[in-house]
């Protein structure tokens, strides 16, 4: 790939000369769809990120967040705040997993840094083809051990996250991680530059000839032999780099040291500093040799475009530079002062030679945005298929897609940094944060199978989703980052669904008071495969008093009750099962499920009854429906005896209808106060008690005049699918 | 009295083992490896972590960097010293305590709570229990399964050195309560005196209320009890 001729012609008029190929290989990263977003920048003015708790929004190396009431604390360093971001690796992820899972983690760890935040915690949503595809699995495996890898030996937790499979990720996986740091008022940085004069410091590991391209790639549809052909432009991670890195960055932010900062990925040394200039609305100059390199005789265009990880780029007061050598030496790192900042032009000078001269602004801003061609997708048919009740509860609970993911969250060290109050496998983690005496609840996902067959219905859906699973640990949402995947923009229906995934989930976030404060767009997940399906990850913190929550599983009281709240299928008798597990694994298709007329109430009233003392477990009702739900929660000591509101004479399809629709925005809560949780949801969700538990972890499931029966033994073999396979 | 914690490039459970000594009132200090033991040090915590990234193997650089001259010395002067989940494989290297923590028989990294026997009472770390307690520890580890030859390890048992046991919830040591194929479910050894011990398994993050359980409480206690005497 190489600057496209109408880019060309743009900066031709803008430099009045020909681009030197430095500067042509700038532009052709810099203005990509992965750094521009030329297609979906468009897009992206639907999303509110406005908010009073929003101190940073988009647009930074990641956003902002005051947790709210902070600022009564106290404490001389002001509000606390947490940093919120998400990035994918997808493309790099499929050519080689270990390393791409891996530097997509070195990446928005980077982009915690770059804040003046201290990394805390992560969240991986990761999608895949079939599971009982070999290459698939192949995939999924070296994935895990990537993040694995990287995130235990930086000391991060991986607390959260999802995993999907989905016939149409075979060609094209989907590898999206968000991080959380911590901050607050007087430790902030941001990637502004203050002031022409100050030095530029590059402080990491030595650059290298890895990684070129790498932007560039990741705007191009995978081709068949991407394997084989497209290795160079992966990078590979150190992260024991990058633990010195996060340790030097903290000493650094704790001195006061740093004016500004950008981590070093997408485009390398000339997109994090030409971009930090430009925010600053200032230029630079750099001298390319000056910069720390591990290989011998790299060229001009080599040092400024490559990805090599574990590098970070700092505005730094001229007085301070001796310092920041310093530190960056105690922790075993290279550091070059490599130029300064300037209010003219961003200019590079290899050897003497003036290769790069343009304006720093127009570099990073001047791409032009793409119009293109979008279709509505149409709505499915009503085709549903013939399946035996028995066989489809187990067909279903042992899904690889509902299966436990324990197989994945057991490779993660997700109790380092001693916050981990609520851990992975739950409705959403929780995360104590001590210096504003809260809990922070932080769920990520998508899913693929909703947003298929309605994108703009299915993202809603993610979003209410996502605030469900924070709700039922008792947290109220307090902001969200998104990672858009989609296929090539270029083809008009798979535009179509994107746009679709946009407006739904900017239209929830939005309803819920959840300011979607940044986020990472990746297109072109097209492969011989196909597109993907449109993808948005969303990732929601909220918080909450105290760091303890409901747990999921029931207790083996007999006298409290079991409810059902939200449910609207059940209660009109028209469950509909588009989207669902049921649909993707039998065949046949539905329209998507009706949402709650007001979700912000479903969200808000969960998380008040979720932290009532009377509420003994909680558990988020989506993937797989109830039967999926209802099975999760049934231990070797607690069972559950329910039986589903539908009429005796209801057909197979109503049965299979209340058991296995997808609709979000309901809850199981298990009380010792039916009626007042009843007449807190007056008004809001219907409410309906379905049993009672039991003390011999039995399940008792009735549904019109069908009966299950089944226990826990039996259900933790139907949810090892994964692990069966793997270990 | 000031419990030194290694930090080591890499280590990363150091700001853990702080906050959960200062829990229990115990002061302590992050000290940086290449500074030097602090001369007012009266316990050692060498930390959980990938010290220099596990390159070459887990543990065997931060075994041969410099300060571990002076941790072992002081050990030899009867400072306690407790080696955690990567400060176990340092103390290993090290030669403060005996055999090898090698790759899980899983091959993979493991992040879960596991349960452990205490084997006896008489010694600073376990003082806090009764001989064949069972308490709840995690563990998070790629390399834990305990490693020494058989006639070693038959003379380790009769000189009382194994400190804990993978067990079951009962207290049962069978195959299936080895979560890493640790030869004789061994997660814990002691050095050739009871000051000196190191375990896989994490006592500090079973030691802060807020996320968890406090089994592991009393482990940590030891710092104390060996500073009285107690040994």
């Amino acid at each position: 790939m190489s600057l496209a001729d109408s880019d060309r012609e743009l900066v031709v008029e803008e430099l009045e000369r020909e681009p030197t190929p430095a500067e042509a290989a700038l532009f052709e990263n810099l203005w990509s769809e992965h750094c521009a977003y030329r297609s979906s920048r468009p897009l992206l003015s639907a999303f509110d990120s406005e908010g009073e708790q929003v101190v940073i929004g988009p647009g930074d190396d990641a956003a902002v967040v005051a947790l709210p009431g902070s600022e009564d604390g106290g404490d001389e360093e002001g509000s606390t705040y947490i940093t919120m971001g998400i990035e994918s690796h997808n493309h790099p992820s499929y050519v080689d997993p270990f390393d791409g899972a891996a530097t997509g983690v070195g990446g928005i760890v980077r982009d915690t840094l770059s804040m003046g935040a201290y990394p805390i915690a992560l969240a991986d949503s990761l999608y895949f083809g079939e599971f009982d595809d070999e290459h698939s699995k192949y995939l999924f495996e070296g994935v895990v051990e990537g993040i694995s890898h990287y995130g235990n030996c930086i000391g991060v937790p991986t607390v959260a996250g999802s995993v999907d499979f989905h016939p149409d990720y075979e060609g094209n996986p989907l590898v999206n991680v968000a991080c959380v740091g911590l901050t607050n008022e007087e430790r902030l940085v941001t990637a502004v530059a203050q002031e022409p004069g100050n030095k530029l410091v590059l402080v990491g590991n030595g650059t290298g000839r890895d990684g070129l391209g790498g932007a560039s790639f990741a705007s191009e549809d995978l081709a068949e032999d991407a394997e084989t052909e497209d290795r160079p432009a992966v990078q590979v991670g150190d992260p024991y780099a990058e633990k010195l890195l996060i340790e030097a960055n903290e000493q650094l932010v704790d001195e006061g040291l740093i004016e500004s900062a950008r981590d070093l990925g997408a485009a390398g040394l000339g997109g994090a500093s030409s971009e930090l200039v430009a925010k600053g609305g200032l230029g630079a100059h750099i001298e390319l040799e000056r910069v720390h390199q591990r290989e011998p005789s790299m060229n001009a265009l080599e040092i400024l475009l490559a990805e090599s990880q574990e590098r970070m780029c700092y505005e730094v007061e001229p007085e301070n530079v001796d310092r920041v050598a310093e530190i960056a030496e105690r922790f075993d790192l290279g550091c070059s002062v490599i130029g300064e900042v300037t209010e003219q032009n961003y200019t590079c000078t290899f050897e003497g030679e003036t290769v790069v001269d343009v304006d720093a602004y127009f570099l990073g801003e001047g791409a032009p945005m793409n119009d293109l061609e979008s279709e509505e997708p149409a709505q499915p048919e009503t085709d549903l298929p013939d399946a035996d009740l028995e066989n489809a509860f187990e067909t279903v609970v042992s899904s690889p897609n509902t299966a436990s993911k324990r197989w994945v969250y057991r490779q993660y060290d997700h109790e380092v940094g001693v916050r981990t109050s609520v851990g992975p496998g739950d409705d959403a983690a929780i995360i104590a944060i001590r210096e504003a005496e809260q809990g922070l609840a932080i769920s990520s996902g998508a899913a693929p199978n909703w947003t298929t067959v309605a994108p703009y219905e299915g993202a809603k859906a993610i979003a209410l989703e996502n605030a469900t699973n924070v709700a039922a640990k008792g947290a109220t949402p307090l902001a969200a980052v998104d990672c858009l995947n989609g296929g090539n923009p270029e083809k008009p229906d798979v535009y179509g669904g994107f746009k679709g995934i946009v407006d739904g989930l900017a239209d929830m976030c939005e309803t819920l008071s959840a300011p979607v404060v940044g986020g990472n767009v990746s297109l072109y997940n097209d492969s011989v495969t196909g597109p993907i399906p449109p993808t948005p990850t969303l990732a929601m913190v909220g918080t909450k008093a105290g760091y303890d929550a409901p747990p999921l599983s029931v207790a083996p009281d007999s006298d409290s009750a079991l409810l059902l709240v939200g449910d609207l299928g059940l209660e009109s008798g028209e469950a509909r099962l588009g989207g669902s597990e049921y649909l993707a694994r039998h065949g046949g298709s539905d329209v998507f499920p009706e949402l709650p007329a007001d979700p912000a109430a479903v969200v808000e009233t969960l998380a008040d009854v979720a932290t009532d003392d009377t509420t003994l477990a909680v558990h988020d009702v989506s993937h797989g429906g109830l039967a999926v739900s209802l099975a999760e929660m049934v231990t070797e000591n607690a069972g559950l005896d329910v039986s589903l509101p539908v009429a005796d004479d209801a057909d197979d399809e109503a049965v299979a209808a209340a058991l296995f629709h997808e609709q979000p925005g309901r809850a199981l809560i298990q009380t010792d106060a039916p009626d007042a949780v009843s007449a807190a949801f007056d008004g809001v969700a219907p409410v309906v008690e379905l049993g009672s538990a039991t003390g011999d972890g039995t399940l008792a499931l009735t549904v019109g005049n069908r009966t299950i029966v089944t226990d826990a033994g039996e259900i933790r073999a139907h949810r090892a699918t994964i692990e069966r396979e793997l270990e | 009295m000031t419990v030194s914690i290694i930090r080591f490039g890499g280590s990363n459970c150091d700001r853990d083992a702080e906050r959960a000594l200062a829990h229990l009132g115990i002061d302590a200090e992050i000290v940086w490896h290449e500074d030097g033991l602090p001369a007012e040090t009266s316990g050692i915590v060498l930390p959980g972590g990938f010290s220099y990234g596990d390159y070459l193997r887990a543990g065997a650089m931060a075994a041969r960097s410099p300060i571990m001259n002076e941790v072992r010395e002081a050990a030899a002067d009867g400072t306690p010293v407790l080696g955690v989940c990567n400060g176990a494989q340092v103390g290993c290297e090290s030669g403060l305590t005996e055999g090898a923590f090698t790759t899980n028989e899983s091959a993979r990294f493991q992040c879960e709570h596991v349960y452990l026997r205490i084997e006896r009472d008489d010694t600073p770390w376990t003082a806090a229990y009764e001989e064949g307690d069972v308490i709840e520890v995690p563990i998070a580890h790629g390399e834990g399964r305990y490693e020494v030859d058989d006639d070693r390890l038959a003379e380790l048992e009769d000189e009382g050195r194994v400190l804990f046991r993978y067990c079951d919830e009962d207290g049962e040591t069978g195959p299936d309560a080895n979560p890493n194929g640790s030869k004789h479910n061994v997660a814990g050894v002691l050095g050739e005196r009871e000051h000196v011990a190191v375990l896989m398994p994490h006592p500090e993050r079973a030691t802060l209320p807020d996320v968890g359980g406090t089994d592991g409480q009393g482990i940590l206690r030891g710092f104390e009890t060996a500073a009285t005497g107690a040994e």
